[in-house]
This record gives C-alpha cells, structure tokens and sequence, in this order.
C-alpha cells in the first residue's frame, strides 16, 4: 500500500511548550484516521503540521512522498504539499467577498491555471455532489452554517486532493447541521479518499474510521481500530477520556 | 458711532470667478498628491508589517515622521529646504503635491496596515491550504476584502488632505485660499470672499463624502 502520510519522531513546540511529542504516525492511501483528544492535546496542530501551517521543530516529515523539513530546513515540498492536500477548518473560513462558485473556481484557476470554463463546470459539479447546488452565486454568508461547511468541502476537493484534512469540521455548528456535514464526509470515505479527521464525533469515528488515535498532551497514546479503541481502551488516559465524552 | 456690517452680496458673487480658478490647482494638488499617496501607503504600510525587521523599520521610521510632523513645516522645508540640498529650485505646485502625496501616504500607510490586520488568519490559512503563493493568497483573497474596510478612513484621509491644501497658500500656489487672499488685497471684502472660499472646499468635501457613501453601500452589499 502506498503510504500518504508519514510522521517519525515528530517533534513541536510553541515557545517552550512542547505540544507534539515524538510523534509517530502512517496513513495508508485510503484510509480514514479519526485524531480524538481533549482540546488542548495538540491533534489540531498534528494535523496543520501535515499542510505546513505549523512548523514542526524536529524529526521527519514525508506527505505523499514529498519530505517537508523541519522549520528552518527547505520548505521547497511545501507547494507541492499543498497542492494535493485539502483542508476543511472548523470556522469555514470561506471568502466573503466571493461567489460560492467563486470560491470554488478560484485556486483550480490561479494554481492549476484551470480555464474559466473547466473550473466553472468542476464548482457546478462539485457543488452538487455536496448537495447544494442551487446556492452556487450566493455569498457565504447569506448561506447556513452547515452549508457553508459543505461549499469548504468543495472548495477543498476541487483541487482533487490526495489527502483532506478535517480540523473539527463540525465544532462551529449548530447541532441540527452536523449530520449533513457528516453525511458528505461520510460519502467521501466510501468512495475511498485518504482522510485525517480531528473531530468531537465519537459516533462518526466509530462508524467511519479505518483507525482511531487518541492524543494526550501531545502523544499519541493509543491507537487502534475504532471498536478496539471505544469499548476496550487500554490506556487509562483513553479510558477516563473516553467515559467523559461518552457518559452524557 | 454706531458700526453695522452689512453682508455684501454683490461681492460675494463677484469674487466667484476669480476665486474658481484657484478650484483646479486645489484638486490637482489634493487628488495628485493622494494617487502618490495612496501608492506610497500600499507600499509602506505593507512593509510596515513585513516579518523582516530592515523592511519594517524604515517604514515605520517613514510613517512617524511624517504623522509626527506639521504637514505646513513639511511643505516649507520641501518648498524652502530641499532647493539648498539639490542646489533646483522647486515650483510651488510640485513641493504642493509632494507634501500631500508624502504626508496623507503615512497616514495611509497605517489605513492599509489596520485594513490587512483586521482579516481573519483563517482566510490565510485556507488561500496557503489550496496551494495558493503567498502573494496570490494576499492579492486575491486578503487585499479585495482590506481594500473594502479601508474605503472609509481613506475617504476621510481625502478630506483632511483636500483641506490641508489651503495651507500651500504660504508658498504661492494658486489655490484657493492664495486666490481669496489676493481678491482681497485688491477688494477688502475678507468677510464675503472667505465665506466663499469655505463654500467652495464644503462643495468639494460634500461631494466626495457622497461618493464615498454610494461606494461603501456598493461595496458592503456585497460582502
């Protein structure tokens, strides 16, 4: 199998905070890992290491055979990183002062130099896979939060990523609005795309994930199938984590 | 004696012609020295929040100076100063429209860093997230969304600059304020012309605040 992501002994800090911890980590192609934690545990960041938007300090980096150095090393991967690996935030993050479909259109035709037309029919086509296809010359903000998220999911698969990356997609919404999120992420599994999620969805992570990890301050503690990982935790840290999140 | 002012009419709407011509050297100077302005506050206020320390400071060192200065101390030492130093003298409407140009660029210097600043990382992240350059991300996701917070204070910008020209009159430029000064001379009719001149730079005023207003309502609606 081919490997997407490879973390060895990764390493970071903020300041003299060390918020990543000899981290080791391979996502297979294909796969869908689940990051669970308290928040504070670093698996945001673990995640926004895989991308570049935090450097990480020591140990080795490789994202579908594209070795990221550490900070202050040659970021020259860095692009072509990016180039094949989307990302959907927790705050959306859409651009206000476009068009859905502008938001869509606009990396396909500045960083593949995708023409007007092929990027306009990829938007179209996106949009209605993810369910709203009838909203694509609205402005963000005139659309719901769930929504908002979905046309995220969008904007990222229009770049036809190898890899996405979730930073709890539905942490910002209103309760009523994460199963249709969850609904396009779920269909994105099954069609097989490569996918690392930091969410709170414990429901989610056990119906879809390959694999679940649980990060405690910055380590990876445990790690294994998600029915391994939900009734049979080993760790005492997953146990107590687990009998929290689960108990309400 | 009993001392009655009597509003002149007649001389008010004599003075108009004569005191229109100054109109256009009025413009010419506030609205050139606001396109260098403009141009010089793109380019230094952008420096002026550059991660790299030589580009940031000669801005910011820019940006203080001429805020910290009166902008009447830095069109004499233009008008007056710099001929000693390039050994030319300098015509009056340039040092005019260099001092707008010099002193309104610091302050939007600060209009541009403020607008840049007050965009939410996250529009960052997600322009780098889509493999988008630095500069790609900054023109075409960060720059058009400043640009609309920044209409306002650069209108008010616009403003205060129109008015600081009256102040060239100390060095000759035929705008209007030199224009009300000489008709005076010739006339004594100081209260009358001076009423004028204020209207004039109000009808100036009013209607770029219009403008600015019918831009904002443009601009935001589609926010």
């Amino acid at each position: 199998m081919t490997q997407i992501v490879q973390m060895k002994g990764m390493n970071k800090y903020f300041g003299k905070l060390h918020v990543l911890k000899d981290i080791n980590l391979t996502v297979e192609a294909g796969e869908v890992v689940v990051i669970i934690g308290a928040s504070g545990s670093g698996k945001s960041t673990l995640i926004r290491c895989v991308n570049g938007l935090e450097e990480y300090e020591s140990g080795k980096l490789v994202v579908d055979g594209n070795e990221l150095a550490p900070k202050g090393g040659n970021q020259k991967a860095l692009a072509e990183i990016r180039k094949e690996v989307g990302m959907v935030f927790q705050q959306f993050n859409l651009f206000p002062h476009l068009t859905v479909k502008r938001n869509i259109m606009l990396a396909p035709m500045k960083v593949k130099k995708a023409s007007q037309v092929i990027a306009n029919a990829t938007a179209e086509r996106l949009l209605n896979r993810v369910g709203i296809g009838n909203q694509a010359d609205k402005y963000p903000s005139q659309l719901s939060g769930g929504q908002q998220q979905r046309v995220a999911i969008a904007r990222a698969l229009a770049m036809e990523p190898r890899l996405m990356l979730f930073d709890e997609p539905t942490s910002a919404l209103d309760p009523e609005m994460i199963g249709e999120v969850l609904d396009v992420m779920r269909e994105l599994a099954k069609e097989g795309m490569t996918m690392m999620v930091v969410t709170h969805e414990m429901g989610f992570a056990r119906e879809v994930a390959d694999r679940v990890i649980y990060i405690h301050e910055g380590q990876i503690v445990e790690e294994g199938k998600p029915g391994d990982v939900f009734d049979n935790p080993q760790n005492e840290r997953t146990q107590a984590f687990l009998s929290r999140v689960l108990a309400h | 004696m009993e001392f009655q002012f009597q509003f002149d009419w007649q001389a008010a709407i004599n003075s108009i012609p004569y005191l229109l011509k100054g109109v256009p050297y009025t413009l010419l100077i506030s609205f050139g020295g606001l396109a260098i302005g403009f141009v010089l506050g793109i380019i230094f206020g952008l420096l002026s929040i550059n991660k790299k320390w030589f580009l940031r400071w000669p801005a910011t060192a820019y940006i203080e100076i001429f805020r910290g200065t009166p902008i009447l101390v830095q069109v004499l030492f233009i008008f007056y100063g710099l001929p000693d130093l390039i050994g030319n003298p300098i015509d009056p409407l340039t040092a005019g429209i260099a001092a707008i140009a010099l002193n309104s660029g610091a302050y939007i210097s600060e209009v541009v860093r403020g607008g840049v600043q007050s965009i939410d990382k996250g529009q960052t992240e997600a322009g780098l997230s889509l493999g988008l350059s630095r500069s790609q991300t900054f023109w075409s996701i960060i720059w058009p969304q400043a640009f609309r917070r920044m209409i306002p204070p650069l209108g008010n910008q616009a403003i205060v600059s129109i008015k600081d020209t009256s102040l060239f009159s100390v060095i000759g430029v035929g705008e209007l304020v030199r224009q009300g000064q000489v008709y005076i001379a010739n006339t004594f009719t100081a209260f009358e012309v001076y009423f004028v001149v204020a209207c004039l730079y109000l009808m100036i005023t009013l209607s770029l605040s219009l403008l600015l207003r019918l831009l904002e309502r443009r601009g935001l609606a589609s926010v």
